[in-house]
């Protein structure tokens, strides 16, 4: 058993915006292609031209049909990553104190040279956030690239993760949650930003922004005519075409 | 318990040793890439924050180019066949071997019959180059691959209002409150959708989505349309007839940017029946109201009227706006006659119409911006209407997509939403009215240089490619009366019509980076089998083919000489203002591609040795007068090419200082220029010139600064396409230039000169109850050339591609998550895997494209997901359509521009066994392919952790 923190002095998240991504998946390459070359041991691949790829990320985008009775059927492309929480099980079944949540900041992380690669974390976790490196054998998971947002080698405005500097669609926003003047938690305040199930009691960091509502056009629930057809006027079409005319 | 302390981390190391700028070629966007590097070798690759294009962001396949570098796939070395054609067998050769081979073949053709060459590229991105060296060489037979992929776009926005949909332009997303979007892919102009998207949602715009299929971005949008395929344009239509019969239309806009006021001759029976009345200056007539005379449209102080009879020295004609509106208000054009057809209910059909007009109309916005138009009435402001529409193929790959694109067009300008605020807007060298494209050519002499551009717009009969006797002088039949503007060519037609021999034989068939023997072909396997075929003295009855391309692709089996390519990490390129431009709406852009690392084998760039292959053919243009080369390689050519004296193929950093803009001398410097400034170069517009730009003054001299233009060419909008209405009079018997018999009725019904429907080819040639479903494809955003799904990482994402049935034939066929089906057309059957979506139009199936890999191929295992599960519906589609009894050919394309009528497929589906074997059904054979196998694990990165 590992301890969390009593509290964070930051705590630094992503808020995925679910009305704006369009599961273009350019977050999940830009993180692996990231991460293989930094932090830790690369995110290797086995078979990676075979029959039965499969290779480390940690961050993948899961699409979800949902099929309204009253109104179309939408998909939903659903971004999921770690989400650095408050209450991380992942820490506290860790056998070896390698996972940790950081004080300064809340960020959740693998010390690699302490992991045993038993798997524990990634039972623990209900979101299933956390992949075992078939080729380290150490458990690999989201660092909120650790190794950029405090990168002095980086320009200012590059210190954020690689997956909310590559989001085309901006979708993705990082940040601290616990900053009520942080741009995140105003976004969240505003869009009703959402715990990923909350019933498990593990008070993520990351927060999602609902989609809006769809296929509610305001003038479908309009009993009179949409547009009032001109030939009810006097001349009828040629007659409102040559006033217009007129008036120009 | 363990606890602290923890570990210290190394959180600010460099990323890597030297960051160098190019340009991304994972797709057609072209966006600007840093490229990492460390110990000589891609550590990162990430957008570039100032490029015009993505602005820093970079998508899936950006990202993944590290990947695409590495590749086992990657060719090695030149090579000649050794074993039959197909068989995969190759002996690795020198350069020097592999251009003697080609000289070969090509100098005695070019010196005899220039026409016995194809040379045909797919997704490349230099078709200013290879198309000046296919007209030096001499041959008519070259096109890139628009035929099968765009032109009915290109065509239809060029000739209706000077520019297009696809990459050319591009919605206001900085103003527009409402953006509707027909059949949008996402393999072209992505990351600025996807960024313009996120724009329209942080402001709260809407989006309405008119798909079959709702995925990407008619996901996020706020009102989906699951439209029937092959029918947005009686949709389209409907929302005309809804907006003219509430007058909710932009009068001063089309009067003053139109043709809406073009007097038409009203002359049955002659050769000027529809046709504009025109002074003898030529100018267009329009009858102005204040004086009761006909004057020029461009007259000043003019006042025209848009309707009533008139004569004019004795013609009688009517403007053009009379014409349309008794057109569109005609009852077969209401919501309530289309409604059935499009899978949209009327009142859905009429709260759009409602909507896009309140948007239009109550929304206007205004820019306090004063400028002055061509006919130098200056305006104070710049009025705009935030509804804006794209269009991509889902219209176009459809054989009625041109009518259906130019109905969008009109829907766009009856809104008064082109060139203005909020609306959709042209990027440089856009606007540029056909009058300004040249027309096609295809005149060979032996031994010379064709005499003039391939690939053009026609205006009328007189400028189709055909001898006397009628034959097509083209070997895809582009420029025929089979289908006339074909602006682009018809490459899926040219390995058919080769091995045919129809219109003639041909000796060489010279491919870049097309994969014709597989997903880039209608009907798959008969391709194949053409491109093997023999004559009964056992020759090829295509002699030889050349192929370049970077990877062993399925077309490499089938090539006689191969001509390996560098990856886009490697070479030299430019992203020419003479090609498909970079540009945005509010700057002219180009950029470059330079090698930010050496190849590590023995390839080439392929320009590179196109270049070098015209020298060793004496080629004009490539050679001096003594036979000397001009250009040692691609980045001379760039750097001191000149189309025009003091226009090259960059624009930036010209003359001898460096200091010229558009204009100006060959620079020695440029290229290296271009890298101090980031691999691009932007030039901004003026604020007074950046909207209403084919009627802006102050546009128009800014484009003849820079070079687009040589003159001012202020032109107007065109509701009615009078090059149209010239083939319909020649097909009612006039004129000296006449189609065929059999074509009458479809030039009379297809080339109507205000948009109309007419149903797709297919669709009108089959039985509907044998054949009743739609079947569609679409490449997944993560996904663009067919090298996609060879990527170690992104076939991570989209590994194999089910059949995806919708819910009501779900249901209906009793099907259960993992079963298979047989889905057959009249062309052929494929057994398939098939998987639920609710979210689609009810009566269509779909898969995503090229994900389907032949075994053997692209270095992948035989065992891959690609070859045995995967798919392609291309074996469903043939290049022609089912016979109708009259012993004619008739091809599956588009009857106005010969588009590539993929998305027209019908058919019908049934619960089929799963295959014992587990593979799809036609299952081809494996292929051998010259690369070694790939590795079994990797780990990209190990050395630096």
């Amino acid at each position: 058993m590992t301890t969390l923190p009593d509290s964070t002095d930051r705590s630094l998240g992503l808020v995925i915006d679910l009305d704006t991504c369009v599961g273009c998946h350019a977050c999940v390459v830009a993180c692996k292609e990231w991460n293989t070359g930094a932090y830790g041991a690369p995110l290797s691949d086995q078979d990676a031209y075979g029959a039965a790829p499969s290779g480390t990320f940690l961050n993948r985008v899961h699409s979800y049909e949902v099929t309204p009775a009253d109104a179309p059927a939408m998909v939903v492309h659903f971004p999921k990553s770690c989400l650095h929480c408050s209450d991380a099980p992942c820490v506290t079944v860790c056998p070896t104190g390698a996972s940790y949540k950081r004080v300064e900041d809340g960020i959740v992380l693998v010390n690699e040279s302490d992991c045993i690669g038993c798997g524990l974390c990634a039972w623990a976790c209900p979101y299933g956030a956390r992949e075992m490196d078939r080729a380290a054998g150490v458990m690999k998971k989201c660092t909120l690239c650790v190794d950029r947002i405090y990168n002095d080698t980086l320009p200012e405005e590059d210190r954020v993760p690689s997956c909310v500097r590559t989001c085309p669609a901006g979708a993705r926003h990082f940040g601290d949650l616990s900053d009520p003047e942080s741009s995140v938690f105003q976004l969240v305040e505003a869009r009703g930003g959402m715990d990923l199930m909350p019933e498990q009691g593990t008070r993520p960091v990351n927060k999602y922004l609902p989609p809006r509502d769809r296929d509610a056009l305001p003038e479908m629930d309009v009993l009179g005519p949409l547009l009032a057809p001109v030939e009810a006027q006097p001349g009828g079409f040629l007659g409102w075409l040559d006033r217009t005319l007129e008036k120009l | 318990m363990p606890s602290t302390p923890r570990p210290e981390l190394a959180l600010s190391e460099p990323i890597g040793d030297e960051m160098r700028q190019t340009t991304c070629y994972m797709c057609a966007c072209r966006c600007g890439i840093n490229v990492h590097l460390k110990d000589g070798k891609v550590k990162y690759i990430e957008g570039n924050r100032d490029h015009p294009v993505n602005r820093g962001v970079l998508c899936a396949k950006g990202s993944a180019g590290i990947m695409q570098h590495v590749s086992p796939a990657r060719l090695s070395a030149p090579m000649k066949r050794v074993g039959p054609r197909g068989s995969g067998e190759f002996e690795t050769i020198s350069w020097d071997e592999a251009f003697e081979i080609a000289t070969g073949w090509l100098a005695p053709i070019r010196e005899t019959a220039p026409e016995k060459l194809a040379f045909f590229t797919g997704r490349d991105q230099s078709q200013s180059l290879t198309s000046w060296w296919a007209q030096q060489f001499g041959t008519p037979n070259y096109a890139a691959h628009g035929g099968f992929c765009s032109v009915n776009m290109a065509a239809a926005g060029i000739y209706t209002m000077g520019g297009a949909f696809w990459e050319f332009g591009s919605p206001d997303w900085d103003r527009t409150k409402l953006l509707m979007i027909f059949g949008v892919a996402e393999d072209h102009d992505s990351n600025p959708i996807k960024a313009g998207l996120g724009k329209l949602k942080a402001r709260g715009a809407r989006v309405i989505g008119v798909n079959p299929v709702r995925t990407g971005y008619n996901a996020v949008a706020d009102h989906w349309v699951g439209i029937t395929p092959g029918t947005d344009g009686l949709f389209v239509l409907a929302l005309i007839h809804e907006l003219l019969k509430a007058g909710r239309v932009d009068l001063d806009y089309l009067i003053r940017y139109t043709d809406a006021p073009f007097l038409v001759e009203d002359a049955p029976g002659t050769d000027r029946h529809g046709l504009f009345l025109r002074g003898a200056d030529g100018k267009a007539l329009v009858w102005d109201r204040t004086t009761g005379t006909a004057k020029p449209f461009d007259a000043p102080g003019v006042k025209p009227a848009l309707h009533g009879a008139v004569e004019v020295d004795g013609r009688r004609a009517r403007p053009v706006f009379e014409l349309m509106a008794d057109q569109y208000l005609d009852a077969r054009n209401a919501p309530d006659a289309v409604a059935e057809a499009c899978g949209i209910p009327a009142e859905r059909i009429r709260a759009i119409a409602a909507e896009l007009a309140r948007v239009a109309f109550e929304e206007e916005i205004t820019l306090d911006i004063p400028w002055t138009d061509f006919r130098g009435v200056r305006h104070e402001t710049m009025t705009g209407r935030p509804v804006t529409f794209h269009a991509m193929r889902g219209i176009s790959a459809h054989s009625n997509g041109f009518q259906t694109c130019r109905a969008i067009h009109v829907l766009q300008i009856l809104l008064g939403s082109l060139e203005v605020p909020g609306g959709y807007r042209f990027k440089p060298p856009y606007p540029k009215p056909v009058d300004l494209h040249p027309t096609p050519h295809s005149a060979t002499q032996p031994g010379g240089p064709l005499n003039g551009p391939h690939l053009g717009f026609p205006r009328g009969p007189e400028d189709l490619q055909i001898c006397a006797e009628g034959r097509a002088k083209r070997i895809d039949k582009a420029f025929t009366w089979d289908n006339p503007l074909s602006a682009h060519g018809l490459m899926h037609m040219v390995i058919s019509n080769a091995h045919a021999g129809d219109p003639y034989e041909i000796d060489t068939l010279f491919m870049y980076m097309a994969n014709m023997a597989w997903n880039s072909s209608m009907n798959t396997s008969g391709v194949a089998d053409m491109l093997t075929d023999t004559r009964e003295d056992g020759s090829y009855k295509i002699p030889h083919i050349i192929y370049a391309d970077s990877y062993s692709s399925e077309m490499v089996a089938y090539a006689d000489l191969i001509l390996p390519d560098t990856t886009y990490l490697e070479r030299h390129d430019c992203i020419s203002l003479l090609d498909r431009p970079i540009c945005e709406p509010d700057a002219a852009a180009d950029s470059i591609r330079w090698p930010v690392v050496e190849p590590d084998r023995d390839v080439r760039g392929f320009q590179t040795v196109l270049i070098q292959l015209a020298a060793k053919l004496g080629l004009p243009g490539f050679v001096d007068g003594d036979g000397a080369p001009l250009y040692a390689d691609y980045a001379d050519y760039i750097t001191n090419h000149q189309r025009r004296p003091g226009i090259g193929p960059l624009a930036g950093f010209r003359g001898a200082d460096g200091t010229g803009i558009g204009r100006g001398a060959p620079n020695p410097d440029q290229i290296d220029r271009y890298i101090e400034n980031g691999g691009f170069w932007m030039h901004h517009i003026p604020e007074e010139a950046a909207f209403f730009k084919p009627w802006n003054r102050a546009y128009q001299d800014w484009a003849v600064d820079l070079g687009i233009i040589d003159a001012p060419a202020p032109y107007v909008f065109h509701l009615y396409l009078e090059p149209l209405r010239k083939f319909q009079l020649a097909a009612e018997g006039h004129g000296r230039n006449q189609p065929p018999d059999h074509l009458r009725q479809q030039i009379g019904d297809c080339f109507t000169p205000f948009p109309s429907w007419y149903p797709p080819g297919e669709g009108s040639r089959i039985d509907e109850d044998a054949f009743p479903l739609h079947a569609v494809t679409q490449r997944p955003a993560a996904m663009y050339h067919s090298w996609g799904s060879q990527n170690a990482w992104l076939r991570q994402i989209h590994g194999q591609n089910p059949l995806f049935v919708s819910g009501d034939i779900w249901r209906e066929h009793g099907f259960a998550e993992g079963d298979w089906a047989v889905l057959t057309s009249h062309h052929g059957e494929i057994t398939v895997p098939v998987a639920l979506m609710e979210a689609q139009n009810p009566r269509t199936v779909w898969t995503w494209n090229a994900i389907g890999k032949r075994p053997g191929a692209w270095a992948l295992d035989k065992d891959a997901p690609e070859a045995t599960r995967g798919f392609l519906l291309n074996h469903l589609i043939h290049e022609l359509l089912p016979p109708k009894g009259d012993g004619l050919r008739w091809s599956n394309s588009d009857p106005i521009t010969g588009q590539a009528a993929w998305y027209d497929l019908r058919v019908r589906i049934a619960r089929a066994e799963p295959p014992a074997d587990g593979r799809s059904r036609p299952a081809a054979a494996a292929q051998a392919s010259p690369v070694d196998p790939a590795p079994k694990d990797i780990a990209y990165g190990k050395e630096w952790t």
